[in-house]
Protein backbone atom coordinates (compact mmCIF):
# COMPACT_ATOMS: atom_id res chain seq x y z
CA UNK A 1 0.00 0.00 0.00
CA UNK A 2 1.17 3.64 -0.56
CA UNK A 3 1.17 4.42 2.74
CA UNK A 4 3.52 2.51 3.28
CA UNK A 5 5.90 4.75 1.40
CA UNK A 6 4.19 8.05 3.30
CA UNK A 7 4.64 6.90 6.84
CA UNK A 8 3.20 9.38 8.99
CA UNK A 9 7.00 10.16 10.07
CA UNK A 10 7.92 11.23 6.38
CA UNK A 11 4.20 13.30 5.77
CA UNK A 12 5.00 15.37 8.89
CA UNK A 13 8.74 15.84 7.94
CA UNK A 14 7.67 17.16 4.35
CA UNK A 15 5.04 19.18 5.68
CA UNK A 16 7.25 20.79 8.31
CA UNK A 17 10.91 20.41 7.45
CA UNK A 18 13.42 20.69 9.96
CA UNK A 19 16.55 22.71 9.89
CA UNK A 20 15.50 24.17 6.59
CA UNK A 21 17.07 27.61 6.12
CA UNK A 22 20.42 29.07 5.06
CA UNK A 23 23.69 28.73 7.40
CA UNK A 24 25.27 32.02 7.53
CA UNK A 25 28.76 30.48 9.40
CA UNK A 26 28.50 27.31 7.15
CA UNK A 27 32.43 25.78 6.69
CA UNK A 28 30.87 23.55 3.94
CA UNK A 29 28.07 23.75 1.18
CA UNK A 30 26.83 21.94 -1.38
CA UNK A 31 24.12 21.53 -4.20
CA UNK A 32 21.87 19.05 -5.19
CA UNK A 33 19.97 18.40 -8.53
CA UNK A 34 17.63 15.62 -9.62
CA UNK A 35 17.40 16.65 -13.81
CA UNK A 36 14.41 13.96 -13.73
CA UNK A 37 12.33 15.61 -11.58
CA UNK A 38 13.49 19.19 -11.06
CA UNK A 39 14.20 18.85 -7.83
CA UNK A 40 16.90 21.11 -6.26
CA UNK A 41 18.45 21.39 -3.10
CA UNK A 42 21.46 23.50 -0.84
CA UNK A 43 22.83 22.04 2.01
CA UNK A 44 24.47 23.97 4.97
CA UNK A 45 27.22 22.13 7.19
CA UNK A 46 29.47 23.67 10.06
CA UNK A 47 31.91 21.39 10.69
CA UNK A 48 34.39 21.76 13.48
CA UNK A 49 37.16 19.58 14.62
CA UNK A 50 35.57 16.79 12.52
CA UNK A 51 32.60 16.64 14.24
CA UNK A 52 28.71 17.89 12.45
CA UNK A 53 28.20 20.71 14.75
CA UNK A 54 25.11 21.67 12.18
CA UNK A 55 23.18 20.79 9.47
CA UNK A 56 20.73 22.86 7.35
CA UNK A 57 19.10 22.66 3.67
CA UNK A 58 16.81 24.57 1.63
CA UNK A 59 14.92 23.89 -1.84
CA UNK A 60 12.16 22.31 -3.37
CA UNK A 61 11.07 18.93 -3.91
CA UNK A 62 8.98 15.92 -3.49
CA UNK A 63 7.62 14.83 0.15
CA UNK A 64 10.30 11.81 -0.19
CA UNK A 65 12.96 14.20 -0.70
CA UNK A 66 12.20 16.77 1.56
CA UNK A 67 11.28 14.89 4.23
CA UNK A 68 14.66 13.05 3.55
CA UNK A 69 16.48 16.40 3.61
CA UNK A 70 14.86 16.93 6.82
CA UNK A 71 15.80 13.48 8.51
CA UNK A 72 19.05 13.70 7.10
CA UNK A 73 19.88 16.99 8.92
CA UNK A 74 18.38 15.68 12.33
CA UNK A 75 20.22 12.12 12.30
CA UNK A 76 23.83 14.45 11.11
CA UNK A 77 24.41 16.24 14.58
CA UNK A 78 27.30 15.24 16.50
CA UNK A 79 28.22 13.09 14.27
CA UNK A 80 32.08 12.59 13.41
CA UNK A 81 32.72 12.83 9.15
CA UNK A 82 33.73 9.39 8.87
CA UNK A 83 30.45 8.77 11.05
CA UNK A 84 28.07 10.92 9.08
CA UNK A 85 29.50 9.01 5.36
CA UNK A 86 28.46 5.62 7.21
CA UNK A 87 25.06 6.23 7.32
CA UNK A 88 24.62 7.66 4.30
CA UNK A 89 26.37 4.08 3.00
CA UNK A 90 23.87 2.37 5.40
CA UNK A 91 21.12 4.64 4.15
CA UNK A 92 21.70 3.58 0.80
CA UNK A 93 21.26 0.01 1.57
CA UNK A 94 18.32 0.35 3.19
CA UNK A 95 16.88 2.05 0.22
CA UNK A 96 18.40 -0.27 -2.50
CA UNK A 97 19.18 -3.92 -1.17
CA UNK A 98 17.17 -6.28 1.10
CA UNK A 99 19.60 -5.79 3.61
CA UNK A 100 18.19 -6.41 7.41
CA UNK A 101 17.21 -2.72 8.69
CA UNK A 102 19.76 -1.84 11.54
CA UNK A 103 18.79 0.29 14.57
CA UNK A 104 21.31 2.54 13.70
CA UNK A 105 19.72 4.23 11.18
CA UNK A 106 16.60 5.74 13.75
CA UNK A 107 14.38 7.28 12.40
CA UNK A 108 15.81 6.71 8.96
CA UNK A 109 13.96 3.16 8.74
CA UNK A 110 10.68 5.08 7.68
CA UNK A 111 12.29 5.35 4.15
CA UNK A 112 12.29 1.53 4.05
CA UNK A 113 9.33 1.55 2.18
CA UNK A 114 11.19 3.40 -1.07
CA UNK A 115 12.74 0.11 -1.79
CA UNK A 116 9.51 -0.76 -3.51
CA UNK A 117 9.29 2.07 -5.39
CA UNK A 118 12.88 2.41 -7.51
CA UNK A 119 11.75 5.16 -9.30
CA UNK A 120 11.95 6.97 -6.07
CA UNK A 121 15.05 6.27 -5.20
CA UNK A 122 16.64 9.28 -6.41
CA UNK A 123 14.02 11.43 -4.52
CA UNK A 124 15.55 9.80 -1.33
CA UNK A 125 18.74 10.09 -1.52
CA UNK A 126 19.25 13.46 -3.61
CA UNK A 127 20.03 15.10 0.09
CA UNK A 128 22.54 12.22 0.83
CA UNK A 129 24.39 12.75 -2.43
CA UNK A 130 24.54 16.54 -1.60
CA UNK A 131 26.32 15.74 1.93
CA UNK A 132 28.74 13.40 0.46
CA UNK A 133 29.73 16.06 -2.20
CA UNK A 134 29.67 18.52 0.45
CA UNK A 135 31.98 16.45 2.89
CA UNK A 136 34.28 15.76 0.36
CA UNK A 137 34.62 19.30 -0.65
CA UNK A 138 33.02 19.03 -4.38
CA UNK A 139 32.48 22.24 -6.28
CA UNK A 140 30.39 21.07 -8.76
CA UNK A 141 26.39 20.64 -8.36
CA UNK A 142 25.92 17.19 -7.37
CA UNK A 143 23.58 15.56 -10.18
CA UNK A 144 21.41 12.25 -9.39
CA UNK A 145 22.13 11.78 -12.79
CA UNK B 1 -17.25 12.03 -8.70
CA UNK B 2 -18.57 13.86 -11.68
CA UNK B 3 -21.64 13.83 -13.24
CA UNK B 4 -21.42 15.68 -16.33
CA UNK B 5 -22.88 14.99 -19.31
CA UNK B 6 -21.51 12.65 -21.79
CA UNK B 7 -21.51 13.57 -25.34
CA UNK B 8 -20.14 10.85 -27.56
CA UNK B 9 -20.14 11.03 -30.85
CA UNK B 10 -22.09 8.48 -33.08
CA UNK B 11 -20.04 5.69 -34.25
CA UNK B 12 -17.43 5.97 -31.85
CA UNK B 13 -17.36 2.61 -30.07
CA UNK B 14 -14.56 3.17 -27.40
CA UNK B 15 -14.58 -0.08 -26.26
CA UNK B 16 -14.57 -2.41 -29.05
CA UNK B 17 -11.60 -0.01 -29.83
CA UNK B 18 -9.84 -0.96 -26.33
CA UNK B 19 -10.17 -4.76 -27.35
CA UNK B 20 -7.30 -3.81 -30.18
CA UNK B 21 -5.21 -3.25 -27.13
CA UNK B 22 -3.81 -5.98 -25.09
CA UNK B 23 -1.47 -3.93 -22.86
CA UNK B 24 -5.06 -1.98 -21.80
CA UNK B 25 -6.82 -5.36 -19.89
CA UNK B 26 -4.27 -5.29 -17.19
CA UNK B 27 -4.47 -4.62 -13.15
CA UNK B 28 -1.77 -2.49 -12.44
CA UNK B 29 -1.20 -2.73 -8.28
CA UNK B 30 -5.01 -4.21 -8.04
CA UNK B 31 -6.84 -2.08 -9.90
CA UNK B 32 -7.37 -1.62 -13.71
CA UNK B 33 -4.38 0.16 -15.36
CA UNK B 34 -5.83 3.52 -16.93
CA UNK B 35 -3.34 4.86 -19.12
CA UNK B 36 -3.39 8.45 -19.19
CA UNK B 37 0.03 8.80 -20.57
CA UNK B 38 -0.13 8.87 -24.27
CA UNK B 39 1.76 11.81 -25.40
CA UNK B 40 5.11 10.04 -23.87
CA UNK B 41 4.00 6.95 -26.12
CA UNK B 42 0.56 5.65 -27.16
CA UNK B 43 -0.21 1.99 -27.03
CA UNK B 44 0.33 -0.55 -29.43
CA UNK B 45 -2.85 -2.28 -31.40
CA UNK B 46 -2.76 -5.83 -31.99
CA UNK B 47 -2.13 -5.49 -35.75
CA UNK B 48 0.77 -3.25 -35.39
CA UNK B 49 2.12 -5.91 -32.83
CA UNK B 50 1.14 -8.64 -35.59
CA UNK B 51 2.80 -6.69 -38.73
CA UNK B 52 6.11 -6.79 -36.45
CA UNK B 53 5.56 -10.49 -35.89
CA UNK B 54 4.86 -11.10 -38.85
CA UNK B 55 7.63 -9.34 -40.14
CA UNK B 56 10.77 -11.56 -37.83
CA UNK B 57 8.76 -15.03 -38.52
CA UNK B 58 7.72 -14.73 -42.75
CA UNK B 59 9.72 -11.97 -44.26
CA UNK B 60 12.45 -11.18 -42.34
CA UNK B 61 15.39 -10.19 -44.98
CA UNK B 62 17.75 -6.72 -45.71
CA UNK B 63 16.04 -4.65 -47.96
CA UNK B 64 17.07 -2.53 -51.17
CA UNK B 65 19.73 -5.51 -51.75
CA UNK B 66 18.66 -8.71 -52.54
CA UNK B 67 17.06 -10.55 -55.22
CA UNK B 68 15.88 -13.19 -53.53
CA UNK B 69 12.06 -13.46 -52.15
CA UNK B 70 12.41 -12.41 -48.51
CA UNK B 71 14.41 -9.46 -49.25
CA UNK B 72 11.67 -8.29 -51.94
CA UNK B 73 8.96 -8.81 -49.84
CA UNK B 74 10.87 -6.93 -46.81
CA UNK B 75 11.51 -4.13 -49.65
CA UNK B 76 8.21 -3.78 -50.50
CA UNK B 77 6.11 -3.89 -47.17
CA UNK B 78 8.99 -0.74 -45.56
CA UNK B 79 8.51 0.47 -49.09
CA UNK B 80 4.93 0.50 -48.79
CA UNK B 81 4.97 2.02 -45.15
CA UNK B 82 6.52 5.48 -47.30
CA UNK B 83 3.74 5.41 -49.44
CA UNK B 84 1.20 5.22 -46.50
CA UNK B 85 3.42 7.87 -44.56
CA UNK B 86 2.88 9.79 -48.36
CA UNK B 87 -0.98 10.18 -48.06
CA UNK B 88 -0.83 10.47 -44.26
CA UNK B 89 0.78 13.85 -44.41
CA UNK B 90 -0.32 14.91 -47.94
CA UNK B 91 3.19 14.97 -49.67
CA UNK B 92 3.77 15.67 -53.37
CA UNK B 93 5.72 12.58 -53.70
CA UNK B 94 7.27 9.59 -51.77
CA UNK B 95 11.02 11.04 -52.56
CA UNK B 96 9.58 13.61 -49.92
CA UNK B 97 9.64 11.35 -46.75
CA UNK B 98 12.70 10.05 -44.94
CA UNK B 99 12.61 7.46 -42.78
CA UNK B 100 14.13 8.78 -39.14
CA UNK B 101 14.20 7.60 -35.74
CA UNK B 102 11.92 9.65 -34.39
CA UNK B 103 10.67 13.50 -34.42
CA UNK B 104 14.38 14.28 -32.46
CA UNK B 105 16.20 12.48 -35.63
CA UNK B 106 13.80 14.58 -37.97
CA UNK B 107 14.69 17.91 -36.33
CA UNK B 108 18.32 17.42 -35.57
CA UNK B 109 18.99 16.16 -39.95
CA UNK B 110 17.77 18.98 -40.77
CA UNK B 111 19.61 21.73 -38.31
CA UNK B 112 23.01 19.78 -39.59
CA UNK B 113 22.15 19.53 -43.13
CA UNK B 114 20.73 21.97 -43.62
CA UNK B 115 21.61 24.05 -41.51
CA UNK B 116 25.28 23.80 -42.16
CA UNK B 117 24.89 24.74 -45.73
CA UNK B 118 22.35 27.88 -44.87
CA UNK B 119 22.94 29.40 -41.77
CA UNK B 120 25.94 32.10 -41.53
CA UNK B 121 27.16 34.11 -38.82
CA UNK B 122 24.48 36.77 -37.69
CA UNK B 123 21.61 34.98 -39.56
CA UNK B 124 18.91 34.05 -36.84
CA UNK B 125 16.57 30.19 -35.92
CA UNK B 126 13.18 31.38 -34.47
CA UNK B 127 11.84 28.77 -32.35
CA UNK B 128 8.71 29.29 -29.67
CA UNK B 129 8.34 29.26 -25.65
CA UNK B 130 6.46 25.99 -25.92
CA UNK B 131 9.16 23.90 -27.45
CA UNK B 132 10.47 20.36 -26.73
CA UNK B 133 14.19 20.08 -25.86
CA UNK B 134 14.29 18.09 -29.02
CA UNK B 135 13.17 21.72 -30.73
CA UNK B 136 15.00 23.59 -29.25
CA UNK B 137 18.47 22.16 -28.60
CA UNK B 138 19.61 20.85 -32.35
CA UNK B 139 18.90 24.75 -33.17
CA UNK B 140 20.99 25.85 -29.85
CA UNK B 141 23.71 23.43 -31.22
CA UNK B 142 23.53 24.84 -35.00
CA UNK B 143 23.39 28.90 -33.82
CA UNK B 144 26.90 28.15 -31.55
CA UNK B 145 28.30 26.48 -34.29
CA UNK B 146 27.36 28.95 -36.87
CA UNK B 147 27.40 31.76 -34.59
CA UNK B 148 23.27 32.58 -35.46
CA UNK B 149 21.20 33.94 -33.13
CA UNK B 150 18.10 32.18 -31.48
CA UNK B 151 14.72 34.15 -31.33
CA UNK B 152 12.31 33.05 -29.04
CA UNK B 153 8.83 33.56 -29.82
CA UNK B 154 6.94 34.11 -26.58
CA UNK B 155 3.03 32.81 -25.24
CA UNK B 156 0.64 34.49 -22.98
CA UNK B 157 -0.51 32.90 -19.77
CA UNK B 158 -2.50 30.49 -21.15
CA UNK B 159 0.10 28.58 -22.87
CA UNK B 160 -0.47 30.29 -26.26
CA UNK B 161 2.28 31.74 -28.84
CA UNK B 162 1.70 35.43 -29.47
CA UNK B 163 1.77 36.06 -33.09
CA UNK B 164 2.11 40.12 -32.96
CA UNK B 165 5.52 39.12 -31.01
CA UNK B 166 6.34 36.61 -33.54
CA UNK B 167 6.07 39.18 -36.22
CA UNK B 168 8.49 41.56 -34.66
CA UNK B 169 11.44 39.03 -34.40
CA UNK B 170 10.93 38.06 -37.97
CA UNK B 171 13.53 39.92 -39.95
CA UNK B 172 16.20 39.52 -43.06
CA UNK B 173 18.41 37.61 -41.22
CA UNK B 174 16.00 34.73 -40.36
CA UNK B 175 16.94 31.41 -41.80
CA UNK B 176 14.67 29.42 -40.57
CA UNK B 177 11.19 29.05 -38.23
CA UNK B 178 10.91 25.89 -36.14
CA UNK B 179 7.73 25.14 -34.42
CA UNK B 180 6.00 22.39 -32.48
CA UNK B 181 2.19 21.93 -34.10
CA UNK B 182 0.54 20.59 -30.85
CA UNK B 183 2.66 21.40 -27.26
CA UNK B 184 3.71 18.07 -25.60
CA UNK B 185 3.56 20.13 -22.20
CA UNK B 186 0.17 22.31 -22.24
CA UNK B 187 -1.67 20.42 -25.64
CA UNK B 188 -1.42 24.05 -27.21
CA UNK B 189 -2.24 23.78 -30.66
CA UNK B 190 -0.95 26.32 -32.41
CA UNK B 191 -1.46 27.90 -35.38
CA UNK B 192 0.93 26.55 -37.62
CA UNK B 193 -0.37 27.69 -41.10
CA UNK B 194 -0.26 31.60 -40.35
CA UNK B 195 3.05 30.46 -38.49
CA UNK B 196 4.47 28.85 -42.06
CA UNK B 197 3.09 31.71 -43.75
CA UNK B 198 4.75 34.58 -41.75
CA UNK B 199 7.93 32.79 -42.05
CA UNK B 200 7.59 32.60 -45.68
CA UNK B 201 6.20 36.45 -46.00
CA UNK B 202 10.14 37.51 -44.38
CA UNK B 203 12.01 35.03 -46.66
CA UNK B 204 12.58 31.58 -44.24
CA UNK B 205 12.00 28.39 -43.96
CA UNK B 206 9.35 26.46 -41.25
CA UNK B 207 9.72 23.24 -39.95
CA UNK B 208 6.84 21.60 -37.92
CA UNK B 209 7.46 19.63 -34.91
CA UNK B 210 4.38 17.33 -35.07
CA UNK B 211 5.55 14.63 -32.90
CA UNK B 212 1.63 15.72 -30.60
CA UNK B 213 -0.17 16.56 -33.76
CA UNK B 214 -0.25 13.17 -35.92
CA UNK B 215 -1.97 10.93 -33.37
CA UNK B 216 -4.43 13.04 -32.59
CA UNK B 217 -5.17 15.52 -36.07
CA UNK B 218 -5.39 15.25 -39.65
CA UNK B 219 -1.90 16.78 -41.53
CA UNK B 220 -1.82 18.45 -44.66
CA UNK B 221 1.82 19.39 -45.57
CA UNK B 222 0.11 21.28 -48.77
CA UNK B 223 -2.03 22.75 -46.98
CA UNK B 224 0.33 23.89 -44.53
CA UNK B 225 3.38 24.93 -47.04
CA UNK B 226 5.51 23.50 -44.43
CA UNK B 227 9.15 23.05 -45.67
CA UNK B 228 9.20 20.06 -43.09
CA UNK B 229 7.12 18.62 -40.87
CA UNK B 230 8.39 15.83 -38.63
CA UNK B 231 6.68 12.94 -36.64
CA UNK B 232 7.19 9.78 -34.52
CA UNK B 233 5.83 6.44 -35.14
CA UNK B 234 5.70 5.47 -31.35
CA UNK B 235 3.31 8.64 -30.73
CA UNK B 236 0.89 7.21 -33.40
CA UNK B 237 0.71 4.02 -32.09
CA UNK B 238 3.53 2.29 -33.94
CA UNK B 239 6.73 1.49 -32.54
CA UNK B 240 9.64 2.79 -31.04
CA UNK B 241 12.94 3.99 -33.43
CA UNK B 242 10.99 4.79 -36.69
CA UNK B 243 9.84 8.24 -37.83
CA UNK B 244 9.32 10.19 -40.81
CA UNK B 245 10.54 13.56 -41.92
CA UNK B 246 8.90 15.05 -44.51
CA UNK B 247 10.94 17.66 -46.43
CA UNK B 248 9.81 19.92 -49.79
CA UNK B 249 12.11 17.54 -52.78
CA UNK B 250 13.45 21.48 -54.12
CA UNK B 251 14.69 21.44 -50.48
CA UNK B 252 16.13 17.88 -49.88
CA UNK B 253 17.93 17.50 -53.13
CA UNK B 254 19.91 20.66 -52.23
CA UNK B 255 20.71 19.36 -48.69
CA UNK B 256 24.17 17.44 -48.28
CA UNK B 257 23.80 13.81 -46.26
CA UNK B 258 23.37 13.61 -42.91
CA UNK B 259 25.26 10.37 -42.76
CA UNK B 260 27.12 8.55 -44.75
CA UNK B 261 27.15 4.56 -45.34
CA UNK B 262 25.34 1.92 -47.17
CA UNK B 263 22.12 2.57 -49.32
CA UNK B 264 22.86 6.26 -49.74
CA UNK B 265 25.03 6.22 -52.43
CA UNK B 266 25.23 5.89 -56.25
CA UNK B 267 29.13 4.72 -56.24
CA UNK B 268 31.94 4.74 -54.14
CA UNK B 269 35.55 4.68 -54.94
CA UNK B 270 38.22 6.19 -52.84
CA UNK B 271 38.45 8.97 -54.88
CA UNK B 272 34.72 10.06 -55.12
CA UNK B 273 31.70 9.03 -53.80
CA UNK B 274 27.88 9.79 -55.74
CA UNK B 275 24.85 10.12 -53.50
CA UNK B 276 22.06 8.31 -53.71
CA UNK B 277 18.72 10.21 -55.28
CA UNK B 278 16.04 11.16 -52.58
CA UNK B 279 14.62 9.49 -50.56
CA UNK B 280 17.93 7.11 -49.96
CA UNK B 281 20.64 9.98 -49.76
CA UNK B 282 19.52 10.34 -46.14
CA UNK B 283 19.16 6.93 -45.86
CA UNK B 284 22.05 5.76 -44.57
CA UNK B 285 22.56 2.03 -42.93
CA UNK B 286 20.20 -0.66 -42.45
CA UNK B 287 17.25 0.81 -40.85
CA UNK B 288 14.52 -0.41 -38.66
CA UNK B 289 12.86 -2.06 -40.95
CA UNK B 290 10.23 -3.84 -38.48
CA UNK B 291 10.07 -0.74 -37.14
CA UNK B 292 8.98 1.00 -40.35
CA UNK B 293 6.64 -2.12 -41.39
CA UNK B 294 4.99 -1.67 -37.33
CA UNK B 295 4.53 2.35 -38.33
CA UNK B 296 2.76 1.62 -41.96
CA UNK B 297 0.07 -0.82 -39.51
CA UNK B 298 -0.04 1.67 -37.40
CA UNK B 299 -1.18 4.54 -39.94
CA UNK B 300 -3.33 2.14 -41.29
CA UNK B 301 -5.46 1.46 -38.01
CA UNK B 302 -5.35 5.11 -37.54
CA UNK B 303 -6.98 5.82 -40.88
CA UNK B 304 -9.49 3.22 -39.95
CA UNK B 305 -11.06 4.94 -37.35
CA UNK B 306 -10.65 8.46 -39.16
CA UNK B 307 -8.49 11.17 -37.46
CA UNK B 308 -11.70 13.20 -37.66
CA UNK B 309 -13.35 11.14 -35.58
CA UNK B 310 -10.41 10.90 -33.30
CA UNK B 311 -10.21 14.48 -32.69
CA UNK B 312 -13.55 15.25 -32.42
CA UNK B 313 -13.97 11.92 -29.73
CA UNK B 314 -10.85 13.12 -27.30
CA UNK B 315 -12.26 17.13 -27.41
CA UNK B 316 -14.92 14.72 -25.44
CA UNK B 317 -12.54 13.91 -23.05
CA UNK B 318 -10.11 17.27 -23.19
CA UNK B 319 -13.58 19.21 -22.06
CA UNK B 320 -15.03 16.47 -19.58
CA UNK B 321 -11.43 15.88 -17.96
CA UNK B 322 -11.02 19.56 -17.85
CA UNK B 323 -14.35 20.01 -15.97
CA UNK B 324 -13.61 17.40 -13.63
CA UNK B 325 -10.27 18.64 -12.63
CA UNK B 326 -11.40 21.81 -11.99
CA UNK B 327 -13.56 20.69 -9.00
CA UNK B 328 -10.71 19.47 -7.22
CA UNK B 329 -9.41 22.45 -4.63
CA UNK B 330 -6.08 23.63 -5.01
CA UNK B 331 -6.12 21.98 -8.68
CA UNK B 332 -4.67 24.37 -11.56
CA UNK B 333 -4.38 23.62 -15.10
CA UNK B 334 -1.18 24.43 -16.87
CA UNK B 335 -2.13 25.44 -20.11
CA UNK B 336 -5.44 26.65 -21.42
CA UNK B 337 -5.03 28.02 -24.98
CA UNK B 338 -8.50 28.00 -26.40
CA UNK B 339 -7.15 25.56 -29.76
CA UNK B 340 -5.79 22.33 -27.03
CA UNK B 341 -5.47 18.62 -27.58
CA UNK B 342 -6.22 16.24 -25.07
CA UNK B 343 -3.47 17.12 -22.54
CA UNK B 344 -4.06 17.99 -18.68
CA UNK B 345 -1.34 19.48 -17.55
CA UNK B 346 -1.42 20.44 -14.12
CA UNK B 347 -0.54 21.57 -10.63
CA UNK B 348 -1.67 20.91 -7.26
CA UNK B 349 -1.09 23.39 -4.42
CA UNK B 350 1.68 22.15 -1.88
CA UNK B 351 1.64 18.42 -3.20
CA UNK B 352 4.56 17.59 -5.53
CA UNK B 353 3.87 15.99 -8.85
CA UNK B 354 6.45 12.99 -8.02
CA UNK B 355 3.99 12.59 -4.90
CA UNK B 356 0.76 12.67 -6.88
CA UNK B 357 2.33 10.21 -9.90
CA UNK B 358 3.49 7.57 -7.60
CA UNK B 359 -0.34 7.07 -5.46
CA UNK B 360 -1.94 7.38 -8.63
CA UNK B 361 0.33 4.72 -9.79
CA UNK B 362 -0.73 2.70 -6.81
CA UNK B 363 -4.38 3.10 -7.98
CA UNK B 364 -3.64 1.71 -11.35
CA UNK B 365 -3.76 5.38 -12.96
CA UNK B 366 0.06 5.85 -15.31
CA UNK B 367 0.48 9.66 -15.76
CA UNK B 368 4.10 11.69 -16.81
CA UNK B 369 5.37 13.48 -14.11
CA UNK B 370 8.40 16.03 -14.34
CA UNK B 371 9.27 18.52 -17.05
CA UNK B 372 8.30 16.85 -20.32
CA UNK B 373 11.36 17.65 -21.69
CA UNK B 374 10.42 21.43 -21.85
CA UNK B 375 12.12 23.11 -19.06
CA UNK B 376 11.65 26.63 -20.29
CA UNK B 377 7.69 25.88 -20.41
CA UNK B 378 7.81 24.99 -16.64
CA UNK B 379 10.24 28.20 -15.81
CA UNK B 380 7.80 30.44 -17.87
CA UNK B 381 5.10 28.86 -15.32
CA UNK B 382 7.27 29.38 -12.70
CA UNK B 383 6.53 25.59 -11.54
CA UNK B 384 9.70 22.96 -11.42
CA UNK B 385 7.11 20.28 -12.55
CA UNK B 386 3.43 19.00 -13.26
CA UNK B 387 1.25 16.18 -13.39
CA UNK B 388 0.35 15.03 -17.30
CA UNK B 389 -2.42 13.43 -18.00
CA UNK B 390 -2.68 12.68 -21.60
CA UNK B 391 -5.44 11.02 -23.45
CA UNK B 392 -5.72 9.19 -26.57
CA UNK B 393 -8.67 7.45 -28.60
CA UNK B 394 -8.43 4.39 -26.03
CA UNK B 395 -9.13 6.33 -23.27
CA UNK B 396 -12.46 6.34 -21.39
CA UNK B 397 -15.00 9.43 -19.55
CA UNK B 398 -14.94 6.59 -16.71
CA UNK B 399 -11.36 6.60 -16.70
CA UNK B 400 -11.02 10.56 -16.48
CA UNK B 401 -13.65 9.76 -13.48
CA UNK B 402 -10.54 7.81 -12.02
CA UNK B 403 -8.79 9.97 -12.17
CA UNK B 404 -10.56 12.72 -10.47
CA UNK B 405 -10.78 9.78 -7.50
CA UNK B 406 -7.54 9.21 -7.42
CA UNK B 407 -6.43 12.90 -7.18
CA UNK B 408 -9.26 13.09 -4.06
CA UNK B 409 -7.07 10.18 -2.59
CA UNK B 410 -3.64 12.10 -3.12
CA UNK B 411 -5.14 15.25 -1.54
CA UNK B 412 -6.44 12.97 1.63
CA UNK B 413 -3.03 11.62 2.04
CA UNK B 414 -1.15 15.04 1.72
CA UNK B 415 -3.58 17.18 3.39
Amino acid sequence: MVDDLYQEIILDHSKHPRNCHPMEDATRKAEGYNPLCGDKLKLFIKVEDDIVKDVSFVGSGCAISTASASLMTESLKGKTRDEALKLLEKFHDLLTTDSPVTHELGKLVVFCGVRDYPARVKCATLAWHTLKSALNGTAEPVSTE
Amino acid sequence: MSTLSRVVPTGFDVETIREDFPVLKQSIHGKPLVYLDSAATAQKPHAVVDAIRRFHEVDCANIHRGVHELSQRSTAAYEETRAKAKKFLNARTKNELIFVRGTTEGINLVASSWGRGNVKPGDEIVISALEHHSNIVPWQMLCEEREAKLRIIPMNDRGELLLEEYEKLLGPRTRMVAVSHVSNALGTINPVARIVEMAHNAGALALIDGAQAAPHMKIDVQALDADFYTFSGHKVFGPTGIGILYGKSKLLNAMPPYQGGGDMIKTVTFEKTTYADLPYKFEAGTPNIAGGIGLGAALDYVNRIGLDKIAAYEHELLVYGTEALSEIPGLRIIGTAREKAAVLSFIIEGIHPHDIGTVLDRQGIAVRTGHHCAQPVMDWFHVPATTRASMAFYNTFAELDALAAGLQKVKEIFS
